[in-house]
């Protein structure tokens, strides 16, 4: 990946698109830091590193781990309660309201390795949604579930612009794109486009995509080139 | 008083016998320190590397027999340098060359294995060998007991302290990793614990089978429950009840203390596996069953 520049603003409701391999989940490890860009740099402005709240596309959690619904949402709280602080029964409510928001009331006792796909990806969305990030990065977050599921989380994702929080997600449904993201940046290593929604997916940009993930675009010249990476 | 409790079969070897009331207090301490270790050695589906462990601490204990004899705190220093050198350099060969974490780990611990039995036949008779190979539950003199409770302690703390720690390292590392920087303290904090906990069980079961009071009853209770606190609790249980029978066993029918306490654990495991909720026949007969195994 090579030659990004860019400003996400505060507030903002950003898809990522673009073809396999084009960089799309390389670009938010790089923001959380789990990678360091070769040249260049990516800053958060009052943000600090644990404070991004991350869905990322393959989870490492362990579903067969023996814990129930609440204690693994709870984990949301981690940076109030931290490693050893107690559970108030004031957050005690707002763990059982997150289970409620997300659609899974009554499961709060249900063990994780009992919940079908798309039960523990709203249980991921509740853990996030504790987590009261000021910016959230989802990778893929509707990957295997059905369209209930995406119809209830993507009104989450909306409740949390409307609330003011940075949110990037990488994507690949471009009608679901279009419906809920104003503003989309298009990669293929490079990028492609970026801005309003309508404009970035048009036909010509799409196609132009696909031609450098496939390596006729010519995106091979400068594996590694001067550059400058910047994200809000 | 004592003679009427004298009269119960269960209790009265206890009774008559402080060498049985040192071996119960002993399993005692085994049971709360080192089965919760094996409870999250289960759930980080690291048994067998508990196993390898346990024997990588073979040849520092044996060094220090070799120079010391058999002296209490020479072969428990030995027998913990020994055990972290083979985590801290299976770990490192792991994670910066080709060979993968289980292969490293084998070759240590077989290394050290060899190395141990090897420094022992030096010197020691094979009296001493099957001392240290299966322990000697029976024998347990004040300062091993002291030694054993004072490591049980230790780990019930730090478990209970570093609880959500522990859990999260397991469950879901890359999330603790993200939004805390404790996940390394986890790691090796858990792998000194182990270390400590082998070494309190060596002395009591042996190298060979102090593995066993960490993952069977951790086993078993799996299959009775799915939520971390009332697993850590039934395994507890679990690990001290069948230490009592297997010693009991041991006393009745005359058998060796350490392979009859993990004889029994293990029969233990297999009637859960029979009875328990999550058992393969339970899920087979209910099929309103919705857990997950």
């Amino acid at each position: 990946m090579h030659h990004l520049r860019g400003e996400v603003a505060v507030g903002s409701l950003l898809a990522i698109v673009g073809p396999n391999g084009a960089g799309k989940s390389t670009l938010l490890k790089g923001i959380t830091g789990e990678l360091r860009p070769l040249q260049g740099q990516i800053e958060l402005h009052g943000v600090r590193r644990q404070e991004i709240a991350c869905l990322t596309q393959l989870t490492t959690l362990d579903s067969s781990f023996p814990m129930v619904v609440h204690d693994f949402v709870a984990m949301g709280l981690w940076r109030e309660i931290g490693a050893f602080g107690g559970v108030s029964r004031a957050q005690n409510a707002r763990i059982d309201a997150a289970i409620e928001l997300v659609g899974l009331g009554g499961l709060e006792r249900r063990p994780i390795g009992a919940l079908s796909g798309g039960q523990l990806q709203r249980a991921h969305f509740a853990r996030v949604l504790l987590q009261d990030a000021p910016l959230v990065l989802l990778d893929e977050p509707y990957g295997a579930i059905d369209a209930a599921s995406v119809r209830d989380l993507a009104a989450l994702v909306r409740h949390w612009h409307d609330e003011g929080r940075t949110v990037i997600a990488v994507l690949h449904d471009l009608d679901h794109v279009r419906q809920e993201y104003p503003e989309t940046l298009l990669l293929a290593r490079e990028i492609v486009a970026r801005g309003d929604t309508a404009e970035v997916l048009s036909d010509d940009n799409l196609r132009r995509a696909r031609q450098i993930a496939e390596g006729r675009g010519g995106g091979e010249h400068a594996p590694i080139c001067h550059a400058d990476e910047g994200t809000k | 008083m004592s003679e009427t409790l004298a009269a119960i079969p269960f209790v009265s070897p206890f009774i008559e016998f402080g060498f049985m009331r040192r071996a119960l207090a002993g399993c005692l301490a085994l049971s709360l320190g080192a089965t919760p270790v094996g409870v999250f050695l289960m759930l980080r589906r690291m048994s067998l590397a508990g196993d390898a462990m346990s024997h990588a601490i073979l040849p520092g204990a044996a060094l220090a027999y070799l120079i010391a004899g058999l002296s209490l705190p020479a072969m428990t220093i030995g027998g913990l340098c020994a055990g972290l050198a083979v985590a801290v350099l299976s770990g490192g060969v792991a994670r910066n060359s080709v060979i993968k974490e289980d292969t490293s780990l084998a070759t240590f611990y077989l290394i050290s294995l060899s190395a141990g039995v090897l420094i022992i036949s030096l010197r020691g008779s094979s009296v001493d060998l099957l001392h240290v190979l299966f322990g000697s539950v029976l024998a347990l003199d004040d300062a091993a007991l002291l030694l054993l409770a004072s490591f049980a302690s230790l780990s019930v703390v730090v478990l209970a302290v570093g609880l959500r720690l522990f859990v999260l390292e397991g469950c879901d590392p890359a999330f603790l990793a993200r939004i805390s920087r404790l996940g390394p303290l986890a790691h090796y904090g858990f792998m000194v614990l182990l270390v400590l906990n082998l070494v309190a069980g060596f002395h009591a079961l042996g190298t060979l089978m102090a593995v066993g009071i960490m993952i069977l009853p951790a086993a078993a209770a799996r299959l009775w429950v799915c939520n971390i606190g009332p697993l850590l609790l039934i395994a507890m249980f679990t690990a001290f009840l069948g230490s009592f029978l297997g010693l009991l066993l041991s006393y009745h029918a005359d058998l060796p203390s350490g392979p009859a306490i993990v004889l029994t654990l293990g029969g233990l495991y297999l009637l859960s596996l029979a009875i328990g909720p999550l058992g393969p026949l339970a899920s087979r007969w209910r099929s309103g069953w919705h857990f997950e195994r």
